[in-house]
């Protein structure tokens, strides 16, 4: 069937279309030329409408255990935001941590059409991938934890070369069916194991002697070298411990130019000064940014109100379990592989750290000038639920709501920012830029977040509103590859989306030491660890699709 | 006849995959790696290969439009057992969706003990591979482990290399409240794990104290439900002195009211030792016939654990209201669907209702259901996938022949669809 879609506003800026009006042609889920006799069977009138590709979420907690653990945990919320089944949905639950369905539900419903799980786990990340199966229309991929597995830290401590690093990587990531490679308190979960409590970019780990410094150099090179287009994705040292702008500076300076990217560098943002001991690193980290072109980060913005923390730093999780609201917490270590600690939080506006944090997060975009290298997240569930990201892009276009919100926060917290006096609103462009041609960029994804023809038709339609916040919380048409999924706001049909991944070389003798530590020390084969193909694409849902190397 | 290694097991929670099994037709028998628990798992004879209505042989199509006729005009039905793979659950949630069911797994009331505690307050837990390289001191509490699983101690404990405990026959084991069935938990030197009894119901009590002399809090009385507080004070130094202590306990072996008090204070236990400069992890046994597979799946697809209506069109947990005994026995449910691919030992409780089981094959009933759709025991029958009791890892489970067998997943959306 032949789709027009006609004289819309298009922003694409894979192509830099900014603001130009457009008719778009879509046909067997791709966008094509303007056919020269086909008739069209299916035209949607888009006079004063606004066309996006569809908005790609490229740091979203959304598959693997820590998520289902925040889920159990708080049935209390769950019941404060129940989801009916329709004809064409499935009930679940929404709010902190929706169920699956819901989740794609109201990410579609945003105009969202791919999301991508930053933390997983290589020996969940079968797990991660089966609750990834059961998020309807979004597409979906994951970025493989290194850095606290005992395997790598071995290798580190017997001097393996990077040779050998990159073969463990690239082998680590064809397992797990990853599209990229994160690392988390480098070496921290791991030191957190031997009882250390906390560890500084220089400091060792007891038993190994390696240093998060050490762990960033060799793994932010094999992606490199391996040919992943995704940059390192990095959380860093000290996660949300006051001072740590310094170690995110030094992580930035540490890298020596390698490709990075520095996820929900919110948290990673915080100086000592003011009467709180407690003060906004934004200005310094933008700064650098701005000069470091090897650099990409995602924010983590905060916004008020109760939310959960599911996230792999099991060290710094377990250190923040005190401000847990309400009170109940779990860390866990897992499998010599890795770890995680869930704690849910409150951020009120009247708590000074809450409000400075919220602030920080929007000096932070503002104050960053490249929108390719900076990505709209609020770590969800970490800092907010994904689904608050339509008020999120209002406080970043409209000046005077965000100035508006900033006079209710606590007094201090306002004294101790500098966002009253950013001018800077954001423009359509620059959204566009940062949740879609700038996320399909940085993960490396072809064929995904641009209008051109070739590329597959997930396509959001809006009417443009002043009140930004209502714009983005309910496009009028919402197209996955093709497919008219969302009608005002609503799912009207559902399909799967497909599950992104690279495929990176090694060299297979790899298997030879891996086979002998999985006999010898873990609990499980190797061949049984090993995802294969078949249990993605066997229900006869799911799909696989596999991105190009960098060269 | 063929043999196939590295089997995986989703009977005995521990995750072993290290099963070699001899298949002739549709005969199997492990022949290395087995087990009390695994081996007749694996080895149960299959014997219905038909589907039957009102005890008469029919095709699976004729099976699954009178099940769905069944349930077509009920107002509440249950779907009970919940004791199939990954793709069984979805199936079954799918099915519970569509037609208002409450949905419980069997083992759940004994899981409830674990729930209840987490949902409160929470936990420090630990999974297997942390246990065989790290683990220098295992309290167990209340439990039979290797009656549990005959393989723990072998495979987790005893096990030669470790990466950080130089000699694991050093390891200590201690039992609080129930003692070992067999001498597995004795180290490979000889030296026997050291064991209190006590009645299992007063477990609460001494548990309280062990954490209260974790906490340096006084304690006056000089033993607690026959237990020694000197004793105690002796587990509590060698947890504090412990680098790596882990605590385990099976939440169904806890089989006394408001055993998640138990559950909770041991729980918090952990926490206050890892407030005392050392690591303390808790380790939770479950995994049994697909217990933790229903709780992950049912977690994720509606928020909550495998004790959830849908009547409302949308999921509500509650581990009390919703449990298979007290809806039948107070007439609330007007139909039953029993899923159970594991074992042919579960069968359905005894009920007047109109009655549907997917069953493994080889079930045998005192009441004939009205309807009986044999189907495949995932990991035998067919691939798919089970978590462990860690419920961190979720096993790759192996199809080993060729039975014709439908799978649970395939028979619950059969019914599905035909609604």
């Amino acid at each position: 069937m032949l789709i027009k879609l006609t004289g819309g506003t298009v922003y694409d800026p894979a192509c830099g279309i900014d603001g130009q009006l457009q008719d778009i042609y879509i046909k067997d889920g791709r966008i094509v030329a303007k056919p020269t006799d086909a008739v069209v069977e299916k035209e949607y009138d888009l006079k004063g409408k606004v066309v996006m590709s569809g908005a790609i979420d490229m740091h979203t907690h959304i598959g693997g255990g820590k998520g289902n653990i925040a889920r159990t945990l708080l049935p209390e919320d769950h019941r404060q935001d129940p989801v009916h089944r329709s004809d064409i949905t499935r009930s679940g639950c929404g709010h902190a941590m929706p169920s699956t369905f819901v989740t794609g539900y109201r990410y579609a419903e945003m105009g969202y059409t791919a999301g991508f799980e930053p933390a997983l786990l290589p020996i969940n990340a079968r797990q991660a991938h089966m609750e990834m199966a059961d998020i309807p229309i979004l597409d979906k991929g994951g970025y493989v934890m290194l850095g606290s597995d005992d395997y790598l830290l071995r290798m580190l401590t017997a001097k393996k070369d990077q040779k050998a690093i990159n073969d463990y990587v690239a082998w680590t990531m064809q397992s797990a069916k990853a599209i990229g490679v994160k690392v988390v308190n480098p070496g921290g979960i791991n030191a957190f194991k031997f009882n250390q409590r906390k560890l500084d970019l220089d400091e060792q780990n007891c038993h190994y002697g390696v240093t998060p410094r050490d762990i960033l150099q060799v793994l932010a090179t094999a992606v490199k070298e391996i040919g992943v287009s995704h940059p390192l994705h990095v959380h860093g040292c000290n996660l949300g411990v006051p001072g740590n702008v310094q170690t995110t500076l030094d992580t930035i300076q540490g890298i020596g130019g390698l490709p990075m990217h520095l996820t929900h560098i919110q948290f990673h943002s915080y100086g000592t000064e003011g009467d709180f001991k407690f003060s906004s690193g934004a200005a310094q980290i933008a700064e650098a940014i701005n000069r470091n072109k090897n650099i990409t980060i995602d924010v983590g913005q905060i916004l008020f109100g109760q939310t959960v923390t599911a996230s792999g730093d099991s060290m710094r999780q377990h250190a923040n379990h005190k401000h847990a609201s309400p009170n109940k917490w779990v860390t866990m270590d897992i499998e010599c592989d890795a770890g995680c600690g869930v704690v849910p939080f409150k951020y009120k506006d009247q708590n000074f750290v809450n409000a400075l944090q919220w602030a920080i997060g929007l000096e932070t975009f503002l104050l960053v000038n490249d929108p390719w290298r900076i990505f709209l997240t609020t770590d969800h569930p970490n800092g907010a639920p994904f689904t608050s990201y339509p008020h999120l892009i209002r406080l970043l276009m409209d000046r005077s709501f965000r100035n508006d919100v900033l006079s209710t926060i606590h007094p201090e917290a306002q004294k101790m920012t500098t966002l009253a006096s950013i001018e800077r609103e954001y423009t359509l462009q620059e959204i566009a830029i940062m949740t879609r041609a700038g996320a399909a960029k940085l993960i490396g994804l072809k064929d995904r977040g641009g209008l051109s023809a070739g590329n597959w038709a997930d396509i959001t339609v809006y009417t443009d509103n002043t009140d930004r916040q209502k714009m983005f919380e309910k496009p009028d048409y919402v197209f996955k590859d093709g497919q008219l999924v969302v009608v005002d706001g609503k799912v009207v049909s559902t399909k799967w989306g497909t599950t992104h991944v690279v495929r990176p070389d090694f060299d297979p003798s790899v298997e030879k030491g891996l086979k002998d530590y999985f006999d010898r020390y873990l609990t499980m084969k190797m061949g049984n660890f090993k995802i294969s193909d078949d249990e993605i694409t066997e229900d006869g849902r799911g799909s696989i699709t596999v991105h190009p190397l960098s060269s | 006849m063929t043999e196939i290694t590295e089997v995986p097991s989703p009977f005995c929670g521990i995750g072993t995959d290290d099963l070699t099994i001899r298949v002739d037709g549709v005969l199997l028998k492990v022949i290395e790696n087995g087990c009390a628990v695994n081996t007749p798992a694996f080895e149960q004879p299959m014997t219905d290969i038909s589907a039957r209505v009102a005890g008469q042989e029919v095709s699976l199509e004729v099976a699954v439009a009178k099940a769905a006729e069944l349930l077509k005009d009920t107002k509440l039905p249950l779907i009970g057992g919940c004791a199939t793979d990954v793709n069984g659950m979805r199936g079954l949630l799918a099915l519970a969706d569509r037609s208002g069911a409450v949905v419980d797994n069997m083992n759940f009331t004994g899981a409830r003990n674990n729930f209840l505690a987490l949902q409160d307050s929470g936990w420090m837990n630990t999974t297997l591979a942390e246990v065989k390289n790290r683990c220098d001191l295992l309290l167990v509490v209340g439990t039979d482990l290797e009656g549990f699983a005959p393989r723990f101690f072998e495979r987790y404990l005893w096990n030669k290399e470790s990466m950080f405990i130089e000699d694991t026959s050093e390891r200590e084991v201690i039992y609080l409240g129930r003692a070992p069935s067999g001498d597995a938990s004795t180290n490979p030197m000889g030296k026997k794990a050291q064991v209190f009894p006590c009645a299992i119901e007063d477990l609460a009590e001494v548990v309280a104290v062990l954490r209260a002399l974790v906490k340096k809090q006084p304690i006056r009385a000089t033993s607690v439900a026959g237990i020694a507080v000197a004793d105690l004070q002796l587990i509590a130094d060698k947890l504090k002195a412990a680098t790596y202590g882990v605590v385990t306990w099976a939440a169904g072996a806890l089989a006394y009211t408001q055993a998640e008090l138990t559950v909770q204070t041991l729980s918090e236990m952990v926490k206050d030792l890892n407030n005392q400069n050392t690591r303390c992890s808790g380790l939770p046994l479950a995994g049994k016939e697909g217990d933790q597979t229903a709780n992950q799946v049912c977690g994720w697809t509606t928020g909550y654990p495998a004790r959830t209506r849908f009547s409302s069109g949308y999921p509500e947990y509650d581990p009390f209201l919703n449990e298979t005994k007290s809806l039948l026995a107070n007439g609330e449910v007007d139909a039953l669907v029993w899923v159970q691919a594991f074992n042919v030992n579960a069968v359905p409780p005894e009920t007047d209702l109109p009655t549907i089981v997917v069953g493994r094959s080889g079930m045998t009933f005192t009441k004939e259901p009205d309807v009986f759709i044999p189907v495949g025991t995932p990991g035998i029958d067919h691939a798919g996938h089970a978590y462990r009791m860690d419920n961190v890892v979720a096993i790759r489970l192996k199809k080993l022949r060729d039975s014709g067998l439908p799978s649970t997943a395939q028979v619950l959306n059969a019914i599905e669809q035909a609604l």
